[in-house]
């Protein structure tokens, strides 16, 4: 049985060969994600945790400050879906609003490490008199532990959205930079990139129009893995009171407000980690979905 | 072995002084006037004077710098303007919090991790295969406060059968010490553990389809002594490596563990130090962390060395 499966996948990834010939490879990619169950769930989930946040104003009636005396600490109900705080302020408005900037962070942070590591990563590969002075640098970054780096950079700036991001932004680059680097470094050994060069292409045009290109399926991957890795380090810090400032609803400072009410209201804390969670979840099941979908030998 | 052990450690030293004086110039970093923020806008000039001195800020950054350096390798990270003791000390105390509960769990971490990782390769494409790493998915996307209050909920509040926080020094009573530690310690490993069973997983799939696997099969080896001995030795380096930089992870993740459990540790000590405002804490502990995290990532590149003698750079 076992060789009879494998022959198939061999004559079938013969015939999957001459096709990508014919059609870009990344076009084939997006084909092959398509036939992934994971990754279409992953996508259908992050949209429908998506939808309501950004659009939190036509979803929920409730500001996510308004305190209510009269609604302090009350369960699940019709008026309040996952009750109410402390302060009487209704949690599903706290989590829609929360999951907001948990998203932004997450897309922001995704972005701009993304974009920052394919500079560092691919100049660094290409330009070997740089590589040596950018890793070094690189490599003093990486020795802090990320969360600890992002702590401390939260230490010195003021608490806000823009500094939350920058703080995130410092630890995840340098490795994304390497990872793009060593990819990079492969692809400049490349034929390829020989005829480029042969054709009378310049620096730029190499790196701009043979390197980054490729370098991208596989940046793709890790930077959706690293939105997932932003949301939980800001859901971390706002836990820990050094993220947003506290009257901001953040979903880690739902959780952490929810602490001290465990045992009797444990739904206190329960929708906003589970948010984090679920949101994680769907960003790296269309992680794994990317992975295999770009890189067929991968696929065990 | 010894001489490249030696190399590492020299290499070591710089690293070493680059990451003190990154974090001498943190207090630097303060956008503003950092004495001012301290002392609070109403402050009368006399006092931020009077403060800048005490602080030493008064005197120019180089000398700062390799003050702070000279202090710090003898082991005298400055006083805490809070609670006017040495941070030394402060650190002192609360590193056996942290370390106790961050090493179980890494080998609670690692011993779930490898075991779950090698079935799901055994068992590749079979339910066991697909529960593992469904499961594991779960436990990387799950917030470590969250599972952790979920864990204290069940465990602690529910079936009663640990405290909900605190902690117990080993010297005090062996009994209380573990039975404090192993919910803090499965609260910052679960995820740990989901990460290495998956790399476990990827790391022996790679290796069990070479060749020498096969020859061993064929020997008439016994199948643990195949996997054991020729596969998940050769399998083992990768995932070494990240293990090295998931304990990193943990001593940084400690801060959050520590407060959801109300543990006096050093995480918890920087995260509080930081809402105070208390520099001297702040740096030292991020220096003391750090060293220990690197420590641990040269104790890994030694041990590849021990485990594969082909490698010898």
């Amino acid at each position: 049985m076992m060789s009879t499966a494998s022959f198939k996948t061999g004559s079938h990834s013969v015939a999957r060969d001459v096709r990508m010939r014919q059609k870009s490879p990344f076009v084939e990619s997006l084909r092959r994600l398509r036939k992934s169950p994971l990754a279409i769930l992953g996508f259908v989930a992050i949209l429908c945790l998506t939808v309501p946040c950004v659009g939190a104003p036509l979803f929920t009636a409730i500001s996510p400050t308004k305190i209510n005396a009269s609604a302090i600490l009350s369960p699940p109900s019709s008026v309040h879906y996952f009750g109410t705080d402390q302060y009487g302020r209704d949690l599903y408005s706290r989590v829609l609003y929360g999951g907001r900037l948990s998203l932004l962070v997450g897309a922001a942070v995704s972005l701009s490490t993304g974009m920052l590591g394919m500079l560092i990563g691919v100049m660094s590969a290409y330009y070997p008199r740089l590589d040596n002075l950018i890793m070094r640098a690189m490599d003093i970054l990486m020795s802090f532990p990320t969360l600890l780096t992002a702590m401390a950079i939260m230490a010195v700036l003021e608490p806000s959205l823009f500094n939350i991001i920058l703080a995130m932004v410092f630890p995840i680059t340098p490795w994304t930079a390497r990872m793009v680097r060593s990819v990079a470094l492969s692809l400049k050994s490349l034929d390829y990139v020989m005829a480029a060069r042969s054709l009378g292409a310049g620096d730029m045009r190499i790196v701009l129009r043979h390197l980054m290109p490729n370098v991208v399926p596989t940046l793709l991957v890790r930077q959706t893995l690293v939105f997932g890795t932003a949301v939980l380090v800001e859901g971390g810090l706002n836990f820990l009171g050094i993220g947003l400032p506290p009257d901001v609803p953040t979903l880690g400072s739902i959780v952490a407000a929810g602490r001290a009410y465990l045992a009797q209201m444990p739904w206190f804390s329960l929708y906003a980690g589970l948010f984090i969670g679920l949101i994680v979840l769907s960003v790296n099941l269309i992680g794994d979905g990317l992975r295999d979908a770009f890189d067929p030998r991968m696929k065990v | 072995m010894a001489r490249y052990a030696f190399k590492r450690l020299l290499a070591f030293i710089p690293t070493l002084l680059v990451v003190t004086i990154l974090v001498a110039l943190l207090m630097d970093l303060i956008p503003g006037d950092p004495v001012q923020n301290l002392v609070g806008q109403e402050a009368t000039p006399e006092l931020i004077v009077q403060r800048r001195q005490e602080l030493g800020l008064d005197r120019p950054l180089m000398v700062r710098l390799v003050e702070y350096v000279t202090r710090a390798a003898r082991g005298d990270l400055g006083t805490s303007f809070f609670l006017s003791k040495s941070v030394t000390e402060t650190i002192l105390s609360r590193y056996q919090v942290t370390l106790s509960f961050a090493l179980l769990s890494l080998c609670i971490s690692v011993t779930l991790g490898v075991t779950v990782g090698i079935v799901a390769a055994v068992y590749q494409g079979r339910p066991a295969d697909w529960s593992v790493m469904g499961v594991t998915m779960l436990f990387i996307s799950l917030p470590d406060f969250w599972l952790s209050l979920n864990l204290i909920f069940f465990f602690a509040v529910t079936m009663k059968w640990m405290p909900v926080g605190g902690f117990v020094p080993i010297t005090q009573n062996v009994g209380q010490f573990f039975i404090h530690i192993i919910l803090p310690a499965l609260g910052l490993g679960l995820g740990g553990a989901a990460f290495i069973a998956r790399y476990t997983r990827t790391s022996m799939l790679e290796v069990l389809r070479q060749d020498y696997i096969t020859v061993a099969k064929a020997k008439g080896l016994r199948a643990t002594v195949v996997l054991v001995r020729h596969a998940l030795r050769n399998a083992f380096i990768p995932i070494l490596t990240f293990i090295g930089l998931q304990f990193g992870g943990m001593l940084g993740g400690a801060a959050i563990i520590e407060t959801v459990f109300a543990m006096p540790g050093i995480g918890r000590m920087i995260a509080d130090s930081i809402v105070r405002r208390d520099y001297p804490v702040v740096q030292g502990g991020i220096l003391v962390v750090t060293v220990s995290y690197l420590t641990v990532n040269l104790l890994v590149d030694l041990l590849y060395a021990w485990i594969d003698p082909r490698i010898r750079y």
